[in-house]
């Protein structure tokens, strides 16, 4: 269905993709793993021709899907034969509400109406939309819209469905809403889908094959992904305990633990001791109009605790780290860090007492040099000169003269933190920082923060993250608290929250705690 | 689900109805100045919005439309206050004046403020607020997205872009509002053209990146596909629309100023740009999903505002503009009122379903 012949993708003499040559059958779930920036969504945009059409760039050899050649056929040709789904859904709807952004391709395409009518009907039901057909695009949860974005791909009856992170910013669940319907057109529809995605631990044991870049090969998924820098933690753990073949689900691990388990020691339980708590919130407010987003919480955060708050996609996390950190807003309740209300301050001090990093945290850049920014955050802060850059270089290894652009996910995230610990705050909160990380990347920033000091929160839908970082974990719904405990504790209890290797081994976290006692 | 508005829930009403039911009466409100006339207008229109809008994001938009209105009144009372312009004998207060030169006869700043001078600028003031308000009713019944859909298919493209054009302002603002917020986590109160810089960086790298991921998407999704038609073709329709549209143009200005030659260019002109549209229609290889169509019920609501504007027009009767110097009190102009009224039949529409 799908052939790369020898495809090597250059972007101003950079050879992002090399000597590429694959095939893809119909029918077939594809996973695309490699570590950020190894030209997963090149590949990706290489299928349905927006490489080299849209983005420029320059394509050596052949791209042929379907039997037509990429490179005579531009993305709007090849809008019957691959559907593609982008990182950023939202960004890519062009209609008002659920039914019209469905049809847009069809009407595009110049399908006849009765066609039409009939397509939209049944893609709302395969995907579980027919209660939403009216509903603005806009008042639609992450999942939601993701599953609407994959409707408006299908309803054009390609051959081939391509999708570029489908559940990278949602929450466990919605994730899984929107795997299951994936599932499904593979199964029932007979369709071809590529995915790429971060979060393996999700995806890979809905894959047929893996395909691992840069390197170009493909193969069984349990294999590519043993080889790969990249693997969800159940590989790893099958890596530890020598499993063969590699199982890539849960179920599969399972069948292979018992003896593991026997071996394994019960885990030593630390109890954490009593710490002084930096940061008290009480009855916290948060309303918007009608809507109450945050519903009195109240908790407090002891010295080097590290927090986890977990929960749905719009349960409250964000109003809650941004009311805390005072330049959210905040209805009614109190705050006190470090025996002042953080609102009180001015901006400028308010940041050295508890920061936060935003949920797009490139939003707090805006120097044309990392060494600027750097500058800056020095400045802002009043401390020596080169304060900022030292931490960057402790953090990760970033080149001081690039633009904060052109940085990758991962060197951006370490910057950002730099600007924002130069400030020394007693507390730091950080909403969804894992977005957009790999495996290797999501070690090193829970390395950095285990190794930081102060108190940190964390806002998160990574479970995975969760089991290596926290020391306590807290769930909100519908804006209460309704879990707050040692994250061992809450995380194992939870059907939803537990990492892969609780679901395997029970009371056990991370590969590395099992490694250690074996 | 939503609640259904009129004509929403089983078929959709042409959001073209509401426009003309709400253009019509806003030329009826343009034609006079007699407050009772202008309120009964206003509260015609206000309540159609209330019993019919449905439940939407740009529902809500009628009540910024009357805050818009208000301050419209407001902006020329004060400027009547200011600068002047229809005197009459009842003085209420004096303002210091401004010696202005000799050239700038004519002109005054401050000076008496007379009560007939005040109820004309509260006439005027109230005349623009109701013609707003007739344009925020269709807005909050209509919703502007859908009436551009019902576009001739030869003007697709321009459509679309005018579209994704209204997309854009309001992302605009919730990114400026992300970044500054965001700013603001940095401790970073920079204000003037500094601050303008920090901000512009970051949201027009926003808009750019954005407006890029939507144009990809619509590629993806097959927009501008070009199969069968030849370029021979697209010249043609290009160029009737374009001479139609231009030959419209004028005849319509001709007729403005009166001058009956307009009728000619203005028949010439319709007929070149319905053949230019009806050509290229022809020729766009796409469909469109559940086009809005013109029901009896449709026509019932558009004609209902319309009869306004029509009896308005045409009536001579002097109530409609009451006079203000001297001051008088207005009477209600029976026919025209009647004629406001009708313009509640949509309501009656939604009853009777």
């Amino acid at each position: 269905m799908i052939r790369f012949e020898d495809v090597t993708i250059t972007y101003a003499e950079q050879p992002v993709l090399a000597n590429i040559s694959v095939e893809i059958p119909e029918g077939e779930l594809c996973l695309v793993v490699g570590r950020t920036g190894s030209g997963k969504s090149t590949f990706l945009r290489a299928i349905n021709g927006l490489v080299p059409h849209f983005s420029g760039g320059t394509l050596a050899g052949r791209v042929l899907v379907d039997g037509r050649d990429t490179s005579r056929f531009p993305p709007r040709e090849l809008a019957d034969v691959v559907g593609f789904v982008g990182q950023d859904p939202v960004a890519g709807f062009v209609a008002d509400n659920v039914e019209d952004e469905l049809a847009y391709s069809m009407e595009s395409l110049g399908l006849p109406g009765d066609v039409m009518r009939k397509r939209v009907e049944e893609t709302l039901d395969l995907l579980g939309l027919a209660q939403l057909r009216d509903r603005p695009l806009a008042t639609l949860s992450g999942g939601q819209q993701q599953r609407v974005a994959i409707g408006a791909a299908l309803t054009a009856h390609p051959r081939v469905l391509v999708l570029d992170e489908p559940t990278s910013a949602l929450d466990p669940g919605a994730a899984e809403d929107v795997l299951a319907a994936v599932q499904r057109l593979v199964h029932d529809l007979g369709m071809t889908v590529v995915i790429a995605e971060h979060r393996l631990e999700r995806v890979a044991q809905y894959a047929d094959r893996a395909l691992l870049l840069p390197a170009g090969e493909i193969g069984d998924v349990g294999e590519v992904l043993a080889a790969a820098p990249v693997a969800p933690p159940v590989v790893r753990l099958a890596q530890v305990a020598g499993w063969s073949p590699v199982p890539v689900s849960v179920r599969d691990a399972r069948r292979h633990a018992a003896s593991l388990r026997e071996r394994l020691p019960e885990p030593a339980t630390r109890n954490p001791a009593v710490a002084v708590p930096v940061l008290a919130a009480r009855d916290v407010v948060v309303k918007y109009g009608d809507v109450q987003a945050v519903r009195g919480v109240s908790f407090s955060v002891g010295a080097g605790e590290r927090v986890a708050l977990m929960g749905r996609n719009g349960s409250g996390k964000s109003s809650l780290l941004w009311a805390v950190q005072g330049s959210g807003k905040r209805t009614s309740g109190t705050v006190s860090a470090g025996n002042t209300d953080p609102k009180s301050l001015k901006p400028a001090e308010r940041r050295k007492t508890v920061a936060l990093v935003p949920q797009q945290p490139s939003d707090l850049l805006y120097l044309e040099t990392v060494a600027e920014e750097c500058g800056q955050a020095d400045a802002e802060t009043g401390q020596p000169a080169g304060t900022c850059r030292k931490l960057l270089e402790g953090l990760a290894s970033v080149p001081q003269d690039a633009h904060p652009r052109d940085l990758s996910e991962g060197q951006r995230l370490a910057l950002v933190l730099a600007v924002m610990l130069t400030g020394t705050p007693d507390v730091l909160l950080l909403d969804e920082p894992t977005r957009g990380l790999d495996y290797p990347a999501k070690e090193a920033l829970a390395k950095v923060l285990k190794n930081l000091g102060s108190a940190i929160v964390l806002a998160t839908h990574d479970v995975e993250f969760v089991a290596e970082y926290a020391t306590r974990v807290v769930v909100m719904a519908e804006g209460d608290v309704v879990a707050d405990g040692p994250a061992r504790e809450v995380v194992t209890s939870s059907p939803v929250f537990a990492p892969q290797v609780s679901k395997i081994l029970g009371p056990w976290l991370t590969v590395a705690d099992v490694e250690a006692a074996l | 689900m939503l609640r259904a508005g009129c004509g929403d829930g089983g078929v959709r009403l042409h959001p073209g109805a509401w426009w003309l039911w709400a253009l019509g009466l806003a030329t009826a409100a343009s034609r006079t100045t007699n407050p009772l006339l202008l309120g009964l207008i206003l509260a015609v229109a206000g309540l159609v919005v209330v019993t019919c809008r449905a439940n939407t994001p740009w529902a809500g938009t009628y009540g910024v439309f009357l805050k818009f209105g208000l301050l419209v009144i407001g902006m020329r009372v004060l400027l009547h206050v200011f600068l002047g312009g229809v005197a009459g004998p009842t003085t209420l207060f004096s303002l210091p004046q401004l010696p202005l030169p000799d050239w700038a006869q004519g002109i005054r700043i401050g000076g008496p403020v007379t009560a007939e001078g005040l109820v004309f600028a509260l006439y005027q003031g109230l005349l623009l607020a109701t013609i707003l308000s007739c344009v925020g009713a269709a807005n909050a019944l209509a919703n502007p997205k859908r009436l551009l859909r019902s576009l001739p298919a030869a003007l697709y493209e321009v459509s679309v872009a005018v579209v994704v054009a209204l997309t854009v302002a309001p992302q605009l603002v919730s990114s400026v509002r992300s970044v500054r917020k965001a700013r603001q986590l940095r401790g970073d109160t920079a204000r003037g053209a500094r601050a303008i810089r920090t901000m512009l960086v970051p949201v027009l790298e926003d808009a750019l990146e954005r407006s890029l991921v939507l144009a990809a998407s619509m590629d993806s999704r097959g927009y501008g596909r070009t199969a069968g038609i030849s370029r021979r073709d697209r010249v043609l329709t290009g160029t009737l629309v374009l001479a139609g549209l231009f030959g419209f143009c004028i005849g319509l200005y001709g007729l403005l100023s009166d001058a009956y030659s307009g009728w000619l260019l203005l028949a010439i002109g319709g007929v070149l740009a319905i053949a230019g549209l009806r050509v290229g229609a022809r020729r766009v290889p796409r469909t469109r999903y559940r086009p809005d169509r013109w029901s009896a019920r449709a026509v019932g609501v558009a004609s209902s505002g319309v009869i306004g504007a029509v009896v308005l027009v045409f009536s001579g009767d002097p109530a409609l503009s009451p006079s203000t110097v001297p001051l008088q009190a207005p009477e209600l102009p029976v026919l025209p009122a009647l004629a406001v009224f009708a313009a509640l039949a949509p309501v009656l529409l939604v009853r009777e379903r």
